[in-house]
C-alpha cells in the first residue's frame, strides 16, 4: 500500500457546532493505483483530499492515521507537514486554476515553488522543460501570467508544478470539471501518462464526474455524506456496483445511447443529511428503498469480496 | 413555429467598438411546440447568444427569427409582451437568479405586477399551485421559503414554474442542469420530457452531450457560431457525419465504453473521413445559388440529417 488512511475523522469548527464532514473513513491506496472518488457535492470529498495535504484553519483534526510509504503524515501539524508536502504528497486543490497569483509569471512561480523547498530552481529546468513538452505546452508558457493562460493551459501546468518533485502521492480535485470535452479528455489522459512515466506513484482523482473516473480510474469510491459507501475496481462499480447509493447513482446517469423516449432513468428521491448533526446509523437510511431497523445502527465498513468494501447491511 | 433564418450576430468589442466579434454565423433551424431541440457546442461557440437572441435581450445582426411567420424584431409594446407570454428562458445559475432576500412567493408575485395585475387571489394562487405542481414542488414546502433554505435542483425548478405562469409554448434552457448534482440532474431533464409531452417546445442549451442525447428530438451542433450538423438525435449521434461532431463525440466520456473503444468505432479518434468533404459531394461549390443568391451553408445528407462544410469559415476549398 502506498497510501493507507485508518479512521480519520475530521470536523470544521463553526458557530453552530462541528460539520462532521469526514466522519471515520479507512481505506488504501496501492502503488501504482489511480483512485477515483466520486459524491454529491458537500459529502466531503474535498475535506478528505485537503486533510491528507494541508489543513484549512477551519478544520479540527479528531483522529485516524494517515500512512504514506508506512511512514506516518503528521496531517494535524500544518508546520510538520512541509517536510512531506510537495515532495511527497502534492494536491491541485479544487479552483487551483483561478487561485493561481495573477501578479507572478508561471516561470517565477515555479522557482518560488521550488525553493521553498530547499532545492535550486536551476536544477529542475531540464526536466520542467521534458514535462511542457510532454503535456504539449510551448515553453514560453513561463514567461507568461496566469491570465494568458486557456483554462485547459492552466490545469496542465498546474498538474506539471505539483508534480516536478515526483510526489508518491498526487490528489487532483475537480481538475476537469470547468474544461471542455475535448479538452477534459486532453487533461484526463494525462494524468495517466503522469501515473505511467512514474511521475507520480499513485492517485486519487476528485470528481462529480464519473464518467470521468470510469475512463481513467482503476478504482472508484463513493462517499455519502461524510462517510464511504463503497470502494472497487472500476468496472465492479460501474457494472455491478453493490451498496444501494452507488447502484441508484450510477442508475440515474445519462449516457450517449439511452433515451427519454425509450428508457426513463429515475433520480434519487431525497437530499444527503445536514452534517452538522447527522442521524445516527446508516446516512443513507432517509433514501434507501431497502432500509430496516437494523440500518439504525451504524454498518461497517468492511470486505465483501476480495477489493471490494462497502458500507451496508444489506451487503455485508 | 419558432424560426431562426440565417441569423447572424456580431458583438462590437475593443476600446471604442471598433472590432468586430463575430460570434454567431448563417444559423438557421426551427422548433415546433412539444419539441426538444438541443443546441450543443463548446465554451464560446455562441450557444448563449443565440438563445439571448431568440428572448430578444440582445438583436440580431442579420437574418431573421420569427414565430409564426412574425418577425420578432418587429414586435413593440402589446405585441412584445404578447410574445413573452409565448416564450421564455431559464439560465445557468439558479443561486443567481435569486435575490437572496426574498421567499419563493415574492419571486412569483413580481410575475403576477407585471402580466396579472387583473387576476383575483385566488386564481392567482390556483395558478401558482398548477405551475408548481407541473415542476413537482410542493407549494407548501415551498413558497415561505428563502433561497437558500432550497437545493439547487428545487431552485431551477421553481425558475422553470416561473416561466410555466405564463402559457408559454417555448422554452429556452440555458445550461440548466450542468451546476445540479448528477442525482438531481435527472429530475429536471425528465421534468422537461415531461413539459414536453405536453406541448412545449424546448431549446435544449447545453455542452453536455449525454444530456442533450437524452432529452432532445433533434440535435444541432455549433461550432464558432457555425452550424457544423444537425438532425433528428439519434441520426446525429448514431451516425455523426462532420469531422468535429465525430471529435465532439470520441471526447464525450462514457459510462460503459472507454475513449479508446469509441474513437476505434468512429475511425482515427474521431478524425475526419476519408471521403472528404461531404457537404461539397453533396453541394458542389459550382451548383447554383438559390433563388435568392443565397448558397447553402448545410446540405442534406439523409432524411433530418444536414452537414455543414469541413471548412468552418467557410472560405476557400475545403479539400
Ligand atoms: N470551511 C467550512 N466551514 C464549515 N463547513 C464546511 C467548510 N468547508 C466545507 N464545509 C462543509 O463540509 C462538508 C463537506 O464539504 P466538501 O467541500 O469536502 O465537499 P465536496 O464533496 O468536496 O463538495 P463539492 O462536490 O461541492 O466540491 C459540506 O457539508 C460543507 O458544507
Ligand atoms: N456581450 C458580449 N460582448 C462581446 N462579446 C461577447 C458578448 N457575449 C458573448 N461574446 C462572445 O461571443 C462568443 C460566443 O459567446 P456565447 O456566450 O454565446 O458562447 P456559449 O456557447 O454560450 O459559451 P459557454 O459554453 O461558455 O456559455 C464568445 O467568443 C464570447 O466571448
Ligand atoms: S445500511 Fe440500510 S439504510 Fe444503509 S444503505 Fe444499507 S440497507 Fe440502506
Ligand atoms: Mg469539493
Ligand atoms: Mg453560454
Amino acid at each position: 500500500m502506498s497510501l493507507q488512511v485508518t479512521n480519520l475523522r475530521v470536523y470544521y469548527r463553526t458557530l453552530a457546532g462541528d460539520v462532521r464532514a469526514l466522519d471515520g473513513v479507512t481505506f488504501g491506496v496501492a502503488d501504482g493505483e489511480i483512485m477515483g472518488l466520486a459524491g454529491e457535492s458537500g459529502c466531503g470529498k474535498s475535506t478528505l483530499g485537503n486533510s491528507l495535504v494541508r489543513f484549512d484553519p477551519r478544520m479540527r483534526y479528531i483522529e485516524g492515521r494517515v500512512e504514506l510509504e508506512g511512514l506516518e503524515l503528521p496531517i494535524w501539524d500544518n508546520a510538520a507537514m512541509n517536510d512531506f508536502r510537495f515532495k511527497e504528497v502534492s494536491i491541485v486543490p479544487q479552483y487551483a486554476m483561478s487561485a493561481l497569483n495573477p501578479t507572478r509569471k508561471i516561470g517565477r512561480m515555479t522557482a518560488e515553488l521550488v525553493a521553498a523547498r530547499g532545492i535550486p530552481p536551476e536544477t529542475i529546468v531540464p526536466e520542467l522543460e521534458r514535462r511542457l513538452d510532454l503535456v504539449g505546452l510551448s515553453r514560453d508558457v513561463l514567461d507568461r501570467y496566469p491570465i494568458e493562460l486557456s483554462g485547459g493551459m492552466k490545469q496542465r501546468m498546474v498538474m506539471v508544478l505539483s508534480t516536478i518533485l515526483n510526489p508518491s502521492l498526487l490528489i487532483a480535485d475537480e481538475i476537469t470539471s470547468a474544461l471542455d470535452v475535448s479538452t477534459q479528455k486532453a487533461v484526463a489522459e494525462m494524468l495517466v501518462s503522469f501515473r505511467d512515466h512514474g511521475f507520480v506513484k499513485s492517485m486519487i482523482v476528485i470528481t462529480h464526474d464519473v464518467s470521468i473516473l470510469y475512463q481513467i480510474a482503476d478504482t472508484i469510491t463513493v462517499m455519502y455524506a461524510g462517510k464511504l459507501a463503497e470502494k472497487a475496481p472500476t468496472e465492479s462499480i460501474i457494472s455491478a456496483p453493490r451498496h444501494p447509493y452507488t447502484r441508484l447513482l450510477i442508475s440515474s446517469l445519462p449516457e450517449v445511447g439511452v433515451r427519454y423516449a425509450e428508457r426513463r432513468l429515475a433520480g434519487i428521491a431525497g437530499s444527503p443529511p445536514l452534517l452538522l448533526d447527522p442521524p445516527a446509523g446508516c446516512r443513507f437510511r432517509d433514501r434507501c428503498p431497502v432500509a430496516s431497523e437494523q440500518c439504525l445502527q451504524e454498518p461497517p465498513f468492511v470486505e465483501i469480496e476480495a477489493g471490494h468494501f462497502a458500507a451496508c447491511w444489506k451487503v455485508a | 413555429m419558432l424560426t431562426l433564418d440565417r441569423v447572424s450576430k456580431v458583438y462590437k468589442v475593443g476600446t471604442f467598438g471598433g472590432k468586430d466579434l463575430p460570434a454567431v454565423r448563417g444559423v438557421s433551424f426551427e422548433m415546433g411546440p412539444g419539441e426538444v431541440v438541443s443546441l450543443i457546442g463548446e465554451s464560446g461557440s455562441g450557444k448563449t447568444t443565440v438563445g439571448k437572441m431568440i428572448l430578444r435581450l440582445i438583436s440580431v445582426t442579420t437574418g431573421r427569427i420569427s414565430i409564426d411567420g412574425t418577425d420578432i424584431a418587429t414586435l413593440g409594446g402589446d405585441g412584445l409582451r404578447a410574445y413573452y407570454r409565448t416564450v421564455q428562458g431559464v439560465f445557468q445559475d439558479p443561486f443567481s437568479s435569486f435575490n437572496p432576500m426574498y421567499k419563493a412567493d415574492h419571486v412569483l408575485g413580481m410575475m403576477r405586477r407585471q402580466y396579472f395585475s387583473g387576476l383575483a387571489d385566488a386564481d392567482w394562487l390556483a395558478k401558482v399551485e398548477a405551475s408548481l405542481q407541473a415542476v413537482n414542488l410542493d407549494p407548501g414546502q415551498t413558497l415561505h421559503k428563502y433561497p437558500h433554505q432550497l437545493s439547487g435542483g428545487q431552485l431551477q425548478r421553481l425558475l422553470v414554474a416561473r416561466a410555466l405562469l405564463l402559457d408559454i409554448r417555448y422554452l429556452v434552457a440555458d445550461e440548466i442542469i450542468s451546476m445540479l448534482d448528477a442525482s438531481t440532474r435527472i429530475d429536471v431533464l425528465n421534468l422537461l420530457g415531461e413539459l414536453r409531452e405536453r406541448g412545449l417546445g424546448i431549446l435544449f442549451i447545453t455542452h453536455d452531450l449525454s444530456l442533450g442525447n437524452y432529452i432532445s428530438d433533434r440535435t444541432v451542433i455549433l461550432r464558432r457560431g457555425n452550424v457544423v450538423e444537425m438532425g433528428a438525435t439519434a441520426k446525429v449521434f448514431g451516425n455523426p457525419l462532420h469531422p468535429y461532431s465525430r471529435m465532439l463525440i470520441a471526447a464525450a466520456p462514457q459510462l460503459h465504453r472507454k475513449w479508446a473503444a469509441v474513437a476505434a468505432e468512429l475511425g482515427a479518434g474521431g478524425g475526419p473521413r476519408p471521403e472528404g468533404c461531404l457537404f461539397h459531394r453533396l453541394y458542389p461549390p459550382d451548383r447554383p445559388a438559390g433563388a435568392d443568391g443565397e448558397r447553402p451553408t448545410l446540405a442534406r445528407a439523409e432524411d433530418d440529417h444536414f452537414v455543414g462544410c469541413v471548412r468552418l469559415d467557410g472560405e476557400g476549398a475545403c479539400s
